[in-house]
C-alpha cells in the first residue's frame, strides 16, 4: 500500500461504486452508507497523503508507473505535487460531504450514488495522472456521470442543462484531444507529461503551421478546452444553467471541484508544457479574468434566484484566479524581474481555487438547506429569516462574508494575493478589478438583506432550523475558511515549491526571449 | 500460382461453399415453421470456416488462381471480421419477430453466399474478380433487404437498392473498361506500372476512370454523394439485415477500396507509398479528404432530425463511413491500420446498437425515440448496454469507439499540418453526433416514467447483448491485442514480376 497510495485514492470510489451496484435497490440506507464509507476511506487516504507529502521539493512525488499500451507508449502514471495535492484533498473533502448532502435523495438512490462515486474517480484521476492519455480518459469519464446527475436528479430544466453542459465540455475536450495528439507527435510519440514538459518547447520552437506559431495554436486549443471548464467568458453560459438545475450535492461538486479542473489544466498543461506562449497570452488572460470578475458580478447582482446568484459568483471568483495566474510574467526580466509578485500571483491563484472550492461549496449547501424547506429560491420571496432561523442565518452570513472577501476569512487572503501579484504588470486591470470586489460585496450583502433582514415573511415563520446533518456538512468547510483566513501559511507552504517550479519554467523561457 | 495449386490454399472458401450447398439442401427437408433451423447449418459452417482460416493463418503470402486472388494477412483480417459480423447477425436474426411470418431457410443461405462474395471482395486483385465479387454481394443484399415480402417499405428498400446498385456498378464497370482500354490488362498490379509508363495524354482518361471507380466503391461504403440509397434501405430492411449492411459489406467495401487504389494508383513495391500516377492528375488525397468531411457532416446533420432510431442509426452509419475515410487520404500504413481498427470497434458498437433497436421493436412495437422512453428503468440491462453503445458511437472514453477515433485522428495528425483541418472536422463532427446519440439516452432515462417492475430479456438475448457490450467497454481500456492484430495484418500480397 505504501507505494500505491495514489492508486488507492483514485480507485477506492470505483470499488465503492461496484459495491453500491451490488446492493439491492430497495436497501437505500445500505447504499448511502457504503458510498459514505468509500468517500470516507478516500478522505483518510488523502489525509495520509497530506502527512506523507514532502514539502521541500516542487517535483512530483509518490510516483507510480505501469505499462498500459506499449505500442503507443501509453502508460499508467500517477504523481502528486504541490499543485495537485490541495485539489485532491479538496476533492476528497467535498465528496465526503457531498454524500451526506445527498442524504435525502429518494429517486433511484443506487444510480445516484454509483454515479457520484464514478465522478469522484474521474476527478481525482485527472488531478493525479501524469500520462496525457490517462489524463484525457479521466477527463472524459467525468462527463457521463455529470450528464446523468444533472439530467436525472436536477430541476425542471434539467435535460436542457445537462445536454448543454455535455456539448460545451465535449467541444473543449475534442480540441484538447487534437492538441494532445499534436504534442504527442512533436515530442517523440510519448504521452508522458513530464517528458512533454521538458521537450515540447524546444521541439516546437520555430515550427509554424499555416503561418502561425505551432506553439500558439496548440496553446489556444488547450486554453479553449480548459477555459470552457473554468469557465472563462465567453464560454461560461453553460454554468449558471447547470448549477441551477443540478441537485445540491452536484452543484457543490461542480462549483467546488469541476471548475478547478479547468484552472488546474491551465497550470499543469498550458503553463508547464508551453511556457513560451504564456508570455504571449498572459495579457489576454488578465483581460479575460477582468471580464469574468466584472461580468460575473454584474450578472450576480441582477439575479433573483439565490442559486443563480451563487453560480455567477463562481464566474466572478474564478476571474480573480485568472488574474493571479497571468501575474506570473511579472518575474520576467522585461517586467522588472519581480519574482515575488509572480509568486504572490500564482500562489494566490491556486489558493483562490481552493478557497472558492470551500466557500462555494458552503454557499451551495446553504442554498440547498433553504430550498429543502421553502421549495423555492426566490430571493425576494423571503425576508426576516434571521429571526426564524438564527443559526442558519449566522452561517449564511459567514459564507457570504467569505464570498465577498472579508478580511480574516480565506477568500480575502487569496484575492489580495492575486491582486498583489498582478499589480506590477497589469496595473489598470487590477484597479478595475478591485471594483469587482465592490460589486461582489454589493450582491452578497443585498441578497442577505432581502432574505434575512427586514419584514418577516409570515409564510416562513415556522421553518425548522438547520439540522445536525446539515451542520455536519457545513462546519468543516467553515472551519477551513476561518482557519486559512487567519493563518494561510500552512497552505502556502504546501504549494509554494511547486509554484516556484512553474514560475521558473516560465521565466527561463522569458529571459531567453528577452536576450534574443 | 496455377489453379490446381491454388485450391490447396483455398480450402476455407471451399468449406464455405460446401456449407452453402448443404444449407440449401437441408432447407428442402424442413417444414416452413422449422426452416429457421437452416441457420444452424450455416452457422456451423461459418465456424468451421473460421477454424480453417485460423489453421491457414500461417500460409504464405501469395496470389492464387493465376493472379486474381490475393492470399495475405490483409484479406485474412477482413475475412475474420466478416465471419464475426455474420455470426452475430445470424444470432440476432433468430430473435427477430419481423422474420417470423416468412420461411427463413433461404435467408440464412443468402447470408452465407454474401459471406462468400465478401471473401472474394477483400481478396480479389483482378478487375473482373472485383466486379464479380461486388455483384455477388450486392445481389444478395437486394434480396435480403426486400425479405419482408408483405411489407411495403421493405419492398421499396429492395427496389431502391437495386436501382442505385445497378447504376453505380454500371458506372464502376465503365471506369474499369477505361482502365482496361488504357493498359490492356485486368490485373491490378499490372495496371499500376502500365499507367506509370504512360505519357500525359491519357491523364484525362485516368482521371475519369478513377472518379467512376470511386463512385462504385463509394456506393458500397455509402460515402456522400453516393449515399442516397442508405437511409431508405436501412429503414425498410429487416433490422438484422440493416445491421449487417452497415457493418460487413461496408468493411469489405473499405478493403476493396484500399486494395484497389493502392495497387492501381499507388507505387508498386510499397503499399500506399503515394498515388504516383494519378496524384499528378488529380489532387487525389484532398478529394478523399473532402469526401470524408462531407460524408460525416451530412450524415450527422441529417441524423439529428430523425424521429426513428433505426433511421438515425442509418445516417449515423454514413457519418461513420466518413470518419473511416479520414484514414485514407494520408496514404500511410497508420491510416489504413486506423481504418481496420475502427472497423473492429465499429462491429461491436454498431451491431450492438442495432440489436437493441431490434429488441425494442419486438417489445415496444416501434423504433421511434418515443419507444425508448423510460426503457432504462424498465430494462436495466438493455438501457445500460444501449448507453454504452451510444457513448461508444460518439467516441467518448473509455469505450471502443473512442479508441477507434483516436487512431484515426492520430493517423491524420501524424501526417503533418496539411490535413489538420481534417482532424478538426472529425472532432467537431464527434460533438455534433453526441446530440443525437444522447437523445436516445435522454429518452431511456430522463423522459418517461420510472417503472417499478423490471424486465429481464431472455437468456440468449442477454448473452448476446453482453457479448457485444462488454467488448465495447473492454476494448476501450485495453486494445493491445486488436492493435497487434491490425499491425500484423498490414501485409499485402504482390505477384512476383
Amino acid at each position: 500500500m505504501e507505494n500505491h497510495l495514489l492508486s488507492w485514492i483514485v480507485w477506492i470510489p470505483i470499488i465503492g461504486m461496484v459495491a453500491v451496484t451490488l446492493i439491492p435497490r430497495d436497501h437505500s440506507n445500505a447504499i448511502k452508507w457504503t458510498a459514505a464509507a468509500a468517500a470516507g476511506i478516500q478522505l483518510i487516504f488523502a489525509l495520509v497523503l497530506l502527512a506523507k507529502f514532502d514539502l521541500t521539493t516542487g517535483d512530483f512525488q509518490m510516483y507510480e508507473s505501469a505499462q498500459w499500451i506499449p505500442s503507443l507508449n501509453i502508460t499508467y502514471q500517477l504523481g502528486v505535487d504541490g499543485l495537485s495535492l490541495p485539489m485532491v484533498v479538496l476533492t476528497a473533502i467535498l465528496f465526503f460531504i457531498g454524500i451526506f448532502v445527498s442524504w435525502k435523495i429518494d429517486k433511484a438512490v443506487k444510480g445516484y450514488f454509483a454515479l457520484l462515486l464514478l465522478l469522484d474517480t474521474g476527478i481525482v484521476g485527472v488531478f493525479l495522472s501524469l500520462d496525457f492519455f490517462l489524463f484525457y480518459v479521466f477527463w472524459e469519464v467525468m462527463l457521463l456521470p455529470m450528464y446523468f446527475l444533472i439530467g436525472m436528479w436536477g430541476g425542471p430544466q434539467r435535460e436542457y442543462a445537462a445536454i448543454k453542459f455535455f456539448l460545451y465540455t465535449l467541444v473543449g475536450s475534442v480540441l484538447m484531444l487534437i492538441a494532445i495528439l499534436a504534442l504527442y507527435f512533436t515530442c517523440g510519440q510519448t504521452f508522458d507529461m513530464i517528458t512533454i514538459m521538458e521537450t515540447a518547447s524546444p521541439n516546437l520552437a520555430g515550427v509554424t503551421w499555416w503561418g502561425m506559431d505551432a506553439m500558439k495554436v496548440i496553446w489556444v486549443l488547450l486554453f479553449i478546452g480548459f477555459a470552457i471548464k473554468v469557465p472563462v467568458f465567453p464560454f461560461h453560459t453553460w454554468l449558471p444553467l447547470a448549477h441551477v438545475e443540478a441537485p445540491t450535492a452536484v452543484s457543490v461538486i461542480l462549483a467546488g471541484i469541476l471548475l478547478k479542473l479547468g484552472a488546474y489544466g491551465l497550470l499543469r498543461v498550458n503553463y508547464s508544457m508551453l511556457p513560451d506562449a504564456v508570455w504571449w497570452f498572459a495579457g489576454a488572460m488578465a483581460i479575460l479574468g477582468l471580464i469574468n470578475v466584472i461580468w460575473g458580478a454584474l450578472c450576480a447582482l441582477a439575479q433573483t434566484d439565490i442559486k443563480k446568484l451563487v453560480a455567477y459568483s463562481s464566474i466572478n471568483h474564478m476571474g480573480y484566479a485568472l488574474i493571479g495566474m497571468a501575474a506570473v510574467i511579472a518575474a520576467g526580466e522585461m517586467n522588472g524581474g519581480n519574482y515575488a509578485a509572480a509568486q504572490a500571483g500564482l500562489n494566490g491563484a491556486v489558493f483562490q481555487m481552493f478557497n472558492h472550492g470551500t466557500i462555494s461549496a458552503m454557499l451551495f449547501i446553504l442554498v440547498g438547506v433553504i430550498y429543502d424547506r421553502a421549495h423555492h429560491r426566490d430571493i425576494n420571496g423571503f425576508g426576516g429569516l434571521a429571526s426564524s432561523m438564527p443559526i442558519y442565518s449566522g452561517i449564511v452570513a459567514l459564507a457570504f462574508f467569505a464570498g465577498l472577501g472579508l478580511p480574516s476569512l480565506s477568500g480575502f487572503v487569496s484575492e489580495a494575493m492575486c491582486f498583489l501579484g498582478a499589480f506590477p504588470v497589469f496595473r489598470t486591470i487590477v484597479i478595475i478589478a478591485t471594483l469587482g470586489i465592490l460589486l461582489n460585496a454589493a450582491y452578497f450583502l443585498w441578497a442577505f438583506q432581502r432574505m434575512f433582514l427586514g419584514e418577516m415573511n409570515e409564510k416562513y415563520k415556522d421553518l425548522p432550523e438547520i439540522n445536525g446533518r446539515e451542520l455536519f456538512t457545513i462546519i468543516p468547510l467553515a472551519v477551513i475558511t476561518i482557519l486559512f483566513g487567519i493563518y494561510p501559511w500552512p497552505f502556502l507552504k504546501y504549494i509554494g515549491e511547486t509554484m516556484n517550479v512553474i514560475i521558473d519554467q516560465v521565466v527561463a523561457i522569458g529571459s531567453m526571449a528577452s536576450v534574443m | 500460382m496455377s489453379n490446381l495449386q491454388s485450391l490447396y490454399y483455398y480450402w476455407p472458401e471451399l468449406i464455405l461453399t460446401v456449407t452453402i450447398l448443404a444449407g440449401i439442401i437441408a432447407d428442402l427437408f424442413y417444414a416452413p415453421k422449422d426452416s429457421g433451423k437452416t441457420m444452424y447449418w450455416i452457422l456451423g459452417g461459418l465456424i468451421l470456416t473460421a477454424f480453417a482460416l485460423k489453421l491457414a493463418a500461417d500460409s504464405p503470402v501469395a496470389t492464387l488462381f493465376m493472379g486474381s486472388i490475393a492470399l495475405d494477412p490483409f484479406a485474412w483480417f477482413f475475412k475474420m471480421l466478416i465471419i464475426a459480423a455474420t455470426v452475430i447477425v445470424m444470432l440476432m436474426s433468430s430473435k427477430s419477430t419481423e422474420l417470423l411470418n416468412y420461411r427463413v431457410g433461404e435467408y440464412y443461405v443468402l447470408m452465407g453466399i454474401m459471406v462468400f462474395g465478401m471473401f472474394l471482395m477483400v481478396s480479389s486483385i483482378d478487375m473482373i474478380m472485383v466486379y464479380l465479387a461486388i455483384e455477388i454481394v450486392s445481389i444478395m443484399s437486394f434480396v435480403l433487404a426486400g425479405y419482408l415480402k408483405h411489407d411495403l417499405s421493405s419492398n421499396e428498400a429492395s427496389l431502391k437498392y437495386v436501382i442505385y446498385g445497378a447504376f453505380s456498378s454500371g458506372i464502376m464497370l465503365y471506369g474499369f473498361s477505361i482502365l482496361f482500354g488504357l493498359t490492356g490488362t485486368t490485373k491490378l498490379f499490372e495496371i499500376g506500372p502500365a499507367l506509370a509508363a504512360m505519357d500525359s495524354s491519357g491523364n484525362f482518361a485516368i482521371m475519369l476512370s478513377a472518379v467512376f471507380i470511386l463512385a462504385g466503391f463509394g456506393y458500397k461504403i455509402s460515402a456522400v454523394p453516393f449515399h442516397f440509397w442508405t437511409p431508405d434501405v436501412y429503414q425498410g430492411s429487416p433490422t438484422p439485415i440493416t445491421a449487417y449492411l452497415s457493418v460487413a459489406p461496408k468493411a469489405a467495401g473499405f478493403a476493396v477500396l484500399i486494395r484497389f487504389f493502392s495497387a492501381v494508383f499507388g507505387s508498386n513495391n510499397s503499399v500506399m507509398a503515394g498515388l504516383v500516377p494519378v496524384s499528378d492528375v488529380l489532387p487525389w488525397p484532398h478529394i478523399l479528404a473532402v469526401v470524408a468531411v462531407i460524408t460525416m457532416t451530412l450524415g450527422n446533420l441529417v441524423a439529428i432530425q430523425q424521429e426513428s432510431v433505426k433511421r438515425m442509426l442509418a445516417y449515423s452509419s454514413i457519418a461513420h463511413a466518413g470518419y473511416m475515410l479520414m484514414g485514407l487520404p494520408m496514404m500511410s500504413s497508420e491510416g489504413i491500420g486506423a481504418v481496420m481498427l475502427y472497423l473492429v470497434m465499429y462491429l461491436f458498437m454498431n451491431l450492438g446498437a442495432f440489436f437493441i433497436v431490434m429488441y425494442v421493436q419486438t417489445k415496444k412495437d416501434g423504433e421511434t425515440f418515443d419507444a425508448f422512453s423510460g426503457l432504462g428503468w424498465e430494462m436495466p440491462l438493455v438501457g445500460i448496454a444501449m448507453t454504452v453503445f451510444m457513448f461508444s458511437l460518439t467516441g467518448i472514453p473509455p469505450t471502443a469507439g473512442f479508441i477507434g477515433k483516436y487512431y484515426l485522428f492520430a493517423a491524420v495528425i501524424k501526417a503533418g499540418p496539411t490535413f489538420y483541418w481534417l482532424a478538426f472536422a472529425g472532432a467537431i463532427n464527434s460533438v455534433i453526433s453526441l446530440y443525437y446519440y444522447i437523445r436516445v439516452i435522454r429518452h431511456m432515462y430522463l423522459i418517461g416514467e420510472r417503472s417499478e417492475s423490471i424486465h429481464v430479456p431472455a437468456m440468449m438475448t442477454s448473452i448476446l447483448i453482453l457479448a457485444l457490450a462488454i467488448p465495447t467497454v473492454v476494448l476501450g481500456v485495453y486494445w493491445t491485442p486488436v492493435a497487434d492484430w491490425v499491425s500484423n495484418s498490414l501485409v499485402f500480397a504482390f505477384p512476383a514480376m
